[in-house]
């Protein structure tokens, strides 16, 4: 994993002090809230329903397992024992006390941790895929890319204040775990004709009220011209992005009224500007060889494949086994495997974990999987380096901890944002919407028979839920009487073979929106051929039967 | 009934963040039941200027009024938004926000 060096370590630490400085300033009244505010949102803290909320960049979603002990230890003594794990990869403490902010701070700061660029109009956590370093189907680890670009954007002077947030995204893997189309850049490892590894770069993706997804404008970027196109991107956004119209001031709008081929023509043109003239930025080789040798790849001195003792748990343990299917995956080596640990467990808050929890994950990724953990998108957290021969234990340890849930990518794992339970922006809530619907496909065998399906729900257009990419996509919406209302979506997935979902209908009350994701589940069963998933079955029989099965109430 | 004019005077408290209410001795409260509660738009608008004052006075952040709905002895928030910042958040476990001291 990649260390701070002492120049991170410094900038951090005067951050620190500097807030320390701005709080004790604001608690004294000598600062106004309309002067705190921008400097408390550039460290990650915003004041939510019932207190402040705290918002900690993970970066890249690599954790180490001392790290994961400090945030179980801000749980524990800042908060109210727990953490929620964010669809950006980050970590949000939802009872923070402004007093306690800066000490909160120091202590992230101790762990090599921060909250800097979690807020404001700049370049925020650089996104990726949760099985980096370890997938099977991967081209090459984008981490140490991921790491450059967070060197590079760290109070980068002329991209600290954008016309709105910037959102990057990188993937190194056939298939893309890390939804790159629906980011403001998405960065795809793959290689060129010659051989040569390097980026497909996109732009233009993005959620929220205008969801869009990504634009190719470059088939090929050689590795060594990272930062000079990001930063020619960056140029032409910040010059021509709608500061005006907060809700025209993403990139994606630029693009769409620019048209992609404009756009990608201006971007070059800087490009070729910026070495014409020198003022390219560039990388050395050492550089990047230094960062790439943090990411040093574990190997265990015996992993051995499971071999038949593993056969022979999975076939006493039918628990088991239903986990070793939908919660561990392929990893590159023989005889490791990567295990995501599910944090959505049947009636609980998708995505958060007690304190206690947290420590069990540092304990368990100390003892199988080198101290890594890594947090994903869909709010889940991986141990990403063990041994087959490790598994049961594994599971059995979890288990103990509440945390043996089989469901992964399975109806049960939603993502879904804080909503109304705890955000400002909110219409509606979220989270109890999400307990419902896995309280109703509770039953695992139920759940493994309906197979892979993505449920995601955001509390209000802001899409921090990705509904507009889920295969069922809700969206809390006012009702007219006052009341919680769900517009459902289908069709949506962020993979490379992306989609946005489209309206099915009118918007469904809080006590009909669970019957309706079982309808919308049912309708999918009942036409599937073999081995389709939601997807290719919503596009082989189209909108109707969704629409007939839903709405017959309506007709009547 | 319902539908008479009744508001209250809620913010965040500056120091934690924590939900308060302007009570009838000119105080803030953790407790929506300890909330003053204007009759009428006068009242409400000299609420809301204590509000304003204590904000200034850098006490609490974003003072506002806000709608009780039911019979006088059950008034709640008339809207969820609110019931939430009152009672805390929905999602099952013991949440709520402790008062501090
Ligand atoms: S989608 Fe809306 S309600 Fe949900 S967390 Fe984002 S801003 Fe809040």
């Amino acid at each position: 994993m990649y260390q701070y060096d002492v120049l991170d370590r410094t900038i951090v630490a005067e951050r620190v002090s500097q807030f320390r400085d701005q709080t004790a300033r604001r608690l004294a009244g000598e600062l106004a809230e309309d002067e705190f505010r921008p400097l408390r949102l550039m460290n990650g803290l915003y004041l939510q329903l019932h207190a402040y909320m705290l918002r900690v960049a993970i970066p890249y979603g690599t954790l180490s397992s001392g790290q994961m002990r400090a945030l179980a230890g801000i749980a524990r003594r800042f908060d109210k024992g727990y953490g929620h794990f964010t669809t950006r990869q980050n970590i949000q403490y939802n009872w923070v006390k402004l007093e306690e902010a800066p000490d909160i701070l120091a202590a992230l700061a101790e762990a090599g941790m921060h909250a800097i660029q979690t807020s404001g109009n700049c370049i925020r956590n650089t996104t990726t895929d949760q099985f980096a370093g370890a997938a099977a189907d991967e081209l090459e680890d984008p981490r140490p890319w991921c790491e450059l670009i967070r060197q590079w954007s760290t109070f980068h002077p002329e991209f600290s204040y954008l016309p709105r947030k910037f959102k990057i995204a990188v993937s190194g893997a056939a298939h893309d775990r890390a939804a790159v189309a629906v980011h403001d850049i998405g960065l795809h490892l793959v290689r060129s004709g010659e051989g040569n590894v390097g980026f497909r770069v996109l732009v233009g993706g993005g959620l929220g009220r205008t969801p869009r997804l990504a634009r190719a404008i470059r088939d090929f970027l050689p590795k060594r011209d990272l930062l000079a196109y990001l930063e020619a991107i960056m140029r032409v956004y910040n010059l021509h992005g709608r500061r005006d119209n907060i809700f025209k001031a993403r990139i994606k709008i630029l693009v769409d009224s620019l048209g992609t081929e404009e756009f990608a023509r201006q971007v070059e043109g800087e490009f070729r500007a910026m070495h014409e003239f020198g003022y390219a930025p560039e990388t050395s080789p050492a550089e990047i060889a230094r960062i790439t040798a943090q990411f040093a790849d574990p190997v265990h001195k015996r992993a051995e494949a499971g071999g038949e003792t593993l056969d022979r748990q999975r076939a006493e343990n039918p628990d088991f086994d239903r986990w070793v299917r939908t919660n561990v995956a392929a990893h590159k080596r023989a005889g490791q495997a990567i295990v995501t640990v599910s944090l959505k467990p049947v009636g609980g808050p998708p995505g958060d974990a007690s304190a206690e929890q947290m420590d069990a994950i540092a304990e368990l990724a100390d003892r199988y999987s080198f101290g890594e953990i890594r947090t994903t998108h869909a709010q889940n957290l991986v141990l990403p380096h063990v041994r087959e021969a490790d598994l049961f234990a594994i599971w059995q340890a979890l288990g103990r901890h509440g945390l043996a849930t089989a469901n992964l990518g399975l109806v049960s794992d939603i993502i879904c944002c804080p909503g109304l339970d705890y955000c400002n922006l909110a219409n509606t809530r979220s989270i109890p919407v999400a307990q419902r619907i896995s309280e109703r496909f509770a039953d695992a065998g139920r759940q493994a028979e309906i197979g892979p399906l993505a449920i995601k729900m955001s509390g209000c257009i802001n899409a921090c839920g990705h509904h507009h990419v889920g295969d069922i996509g809700l969206l809390g919406v006012d009702k007219k009487d006052g009341g919680e209302g769900y517009q459902m979506t289908l069709g949506g997935r962020a993979d490379e073979d992306g989609a946005l979902g489209a309206i099915i209908g009118r918007a469904f009350s809080s006590d009909e929106v669970v019957d309706a994701v079982e309808t919308v589940v049912g309708t999918y069963v009942a036409n599937r051929r073999d081995g389709e998933d939601f997807t290719a079955t919503y596009r082989r029989i189209g909108a109707a039967p969704f629409k007939e099965s839903l709405y017959a109430a309506d007709q009547g | 009934m319902s539908d008479a004019f009744r508001k209250a005077v809620t913010a965040n408290r500056l120091a934690d963040g924590a939900v308060v209410y302007l009570t009838a001795s000119g105080g803030w409260s953790t407790e929506i039941d300890d909330c003053r509660i204007a009759a009428d738009e006068g009242e409400a608008a000299a609420m809301l200027a204590l509000g304003e004052e204590a904000a200034a006075r850098q006490l609490l952040v974003g003072p506002y009024l806000f709608d009780l709905a039911g019979d006088d002895g059950a008034l709640r928030p008339a809207r969820l938004r609110e019931a939430i910042r009152a009672r805390g958040p929905t999602t099952g476990s013991s949440l709520r926000f402790q008062a501090a001291g």
